[in-house]
């Protein structure tokens, strides 16, 4: 995968420098080229190269040596190969002293070159590759590692580091595959409880009573099969996070028991008589509408508040499309190099594609789609046919029905309140949405005495 | 129609320009007209006692005839870049031009006996490596493949006069772009 390391090369000479860059572009890399000391730091604050051709000898008091210091402090990473027409040992010394990797003279044979580059380039791969199986090993992900560039997003994330450090509890809402284990990740890695333990459950994967030992534990011989005690997942996360998903579906009786142990702090195992005390902080997580659930008597509402302290609803893809070019870009570069292939751009016929589709399985669906894309690929790049089983997943469009016995003013009202909680009450992003400016907004907010 | 043009630059080895053209021919399917060129010595540089193959490239992309789908040039003199020692020669990436060095194909460079069989599927190796360019195909990871990176004679000799086929696959494609 070449085309993901980006080279630049420095040289005040032109035709030193546009010479190299054409040799190291057949060679497959993406390369630019900087005529100054000054240009190449300039470029570097901008654009993580992997490796840096500089001159030793540069005018306008900035020298090679000066230009790797520069960029050193800005790209510690960086691996950069000094080159000069003059070798000296003392130029050398000093090169590798300031953190060169490599010192070159030129003229210089074209092997030495391209086995020093391919020879850094695999210890980059290597140490990326090092990088992904180490964050999918631990899921460290932080905050940083959410893309996106939507501003609802970019408020939510705000709201995560801020809460990060808090003990409350965190109720996140979302469709299926909008991300929200990855937000409940990012708050706990984020927040004083980082080194603690952050121990997911899935709530709708258990029947009631498995639940119930799988949250609190159970002693030995409380029920057929427990032939020894058991801590449960409360236990287990002592001093961290629990993360509990689907809390939408968990049985009237768990709903009690759970809100018990937030009530409390403690809990009893299955079976037990003996209280146990624990300090866990609960993130929830459901596609459930709970509000609804709660008014239809199906979910608690003394739980529904115990875990709506901080309460976070993130937006499916089809609402914020803008993200999608990022985040198919980052699946792209991401897979492609797990996958071993090489795919390195997706064509503006398959980015219109991507940015039409409804994505109803959210940002999940983009991610399996993108790696279906580059498995099926023939080419070098994603193209609209390779993104064809999109248009047969597309369910076709539905008549839709609107309900019985409902006014224009009833609809209006009840389209205004679902736009209004859907952009978190933002005046001006609802208006936009709906089509209409502020002011008549607002006079209908009025007139339908709708709460913000 | 568009013709593929093998340009001499002065006198070059008439063998090696017919086997190129006849190769070139049938992989790039247009047909093929000689051309003659000046002698690169205009790039002579007296310092290196080479051939700077840039200045070569600009005159080669000023000549480069409207008809022509591609020129590829030949030279029996040494080229190389300012960076390298050498180079077995230089295309425009996605360009119409490019040149290539017969003087480091000959056995005898190597101080061994001349080989003309050898020297003929070597310099056919290097103008289809040079064209690939000129269609926009980088370097290959196959090793037999002529558009795999070779920086010494042992390397040209373990390709193939051939693209490998994810390379064909991809300079079809440009060509119909």
């Amino acid at each position: 995968m070449k085309t993901h390391w980006q080279i630049l090369v420095v040289d005040d000479e032109e035709v030193m420098r546009e010479s190299l860059a054409a040799w190291l572009r057949e060679d497959g890399y993406a390369v630019d080229t900087a005529a100054s000391g000054r240009e190449a730091v300039e470029k570097s604050r901008g654009r993580d190269y992997a490796i840096y051709f500089v001159d030793l000898k540069m005018p306008g008091g900035m020298d090679g040596i000066e230009t790797m210091m520069q960029i050193r402090q800005i790209r510690p990473e960086a691996s950069i190969i000094i080159i000069t027409a003059y070798a000296t040992v003392d130029t050398a010394i000093a090169a590798m002293k300031e953190g060169a990797q490599e010192y070159i003279v030129k003229p210089c044979n074209p092997e030495e070159i391209s086995l020093l580059v391919s020879r850094i380039i695999k210890v980059k791969n290597l140490q990326r590759e090092n990088t992904i199986l180490r964050k999918k090993l631990t899921r460290q992900y932080s905050i940083q590692d959410v893309f996106s560039k939507n501003q609802r997003m970019h408020q939510i994330l705000s709201l995560a580091g801020e809460v990060a450090s808090l003990r409350s509890t965190v109720l996140i809402q979302g469709e299926s595959g909008t991300g929200k284990e990855l937000i409940a990740r990012a708050i706990h890695n984020s927040g004083d409880r980082a080194q603690k333990p952050f121990v997911p459950v899935s709530c709708a994967a258990l029947a009631e009573t498995l639940l119930e030992s799988e949250l609190f534990g159970h002693e030995k011989g409380s029920f057929t099969g427990a032939s020894t005690q058991r801590r449960g997942k409360f236990e287990l996360a002592d001093g961290g996070t629990l993360f509990l998903d689907e809390i939408g579906d968990i049985s009237p009786k768990v709903q009690v028991d759970l809100l018990r142990v937030l009530q409390e702090r403690s809990f009893y195992r299955v079976g037990g008589s003996e209280e146990v005390r624990v300090d866990v902080r609960v993130i929830a997580a459901t596609n459930v509408n709970l509000p609804q659930a709660v008014a239809e008597g199906k979910f608690r509402e003394d739980l529904f508040y115990r875990l709506n302290v901080i309460e976070i609803q993130i937006p499916p893809l089809r609402e914020r499309r803008e993200d999608i070019p990022l985040l198919a870009g980052h699946f792209l570069d991401r897979l492609s190099h797990e996958l071993g292939r090489a795919v390195g751009e997706i064509t503006e016929g398959a980015f219109r594609l991507l940015m039409d589709y409804n994505w109803p399985g959210n940002v999940r669906e983009l991610e399996n789609a993108i790696e279906r894309a580059i498995v099926t690929c023939r080419g070098a790049s994603l193209s609209e046919e390779d993104f064809g089983f999109l248009a047969q997943n597309s369910p076709a469009q539905k008549a839709w029905a609107p309900p019985a016995n409902m006014t224009l003013q009833d609809m209006e009202k009840q389209l205004i309140t679902a736009t209004l909680q859907r952009t978190g009450g933002n005046i001006k992003e609802s208006a936009t949405v709906l089509g209409i400016d502020r002011s008549t907004l607002y006079e209908k907010i009025k007139r339908y005495e709708i709460q913000r | 129609m568009k013709y593929l043009y093998v340009g001499s630059m002065g006198d070059v080895d008439r063998e090696a320009a017919a086997a190129i053209g006849e190769r070139l021919e049938r992989e790039f399917g247009a047909p093929v007209r000689g051309m003659e060129l000046p002698d690169a010595e205009f790039a002579y540089n007296a310092a290196r006692k080479q051939c700077g193959s840039i200045p070569v490239l600009e005159l080669l992309i000023r000549s480069c005839p409207e008809d022509a789908l591609k020129l590829i040039a030949l030279t029996e003199r040494d080229l190389f870049i300012p960076v390298l020692t050498f180079v077995y020669g230089h295309a425009q990436l996605g360009g119409r031009s490019a040149v290539v060095s017969l003087a480091r194909l000959r056995q005898e460079f190597y101080g061994l006996p001349p080989n003309q069989e050898v020297f003929l599927h070597r310099a056919v190796k290097e103008a289809l490596h040079e064209t690939g360019h000129t269609f926009g195909l980088v370097h290959c990871p196959t090793t037999a493949c002529a558009m795999s990176l070779a920086t010494n004679i042992r390397q040209i000799d373990s390709k193939q006069t051939a693209f490998c086929a994810a390379c064909e696959a991809h300079w079809r494609r440009r060509s119909r772009e």
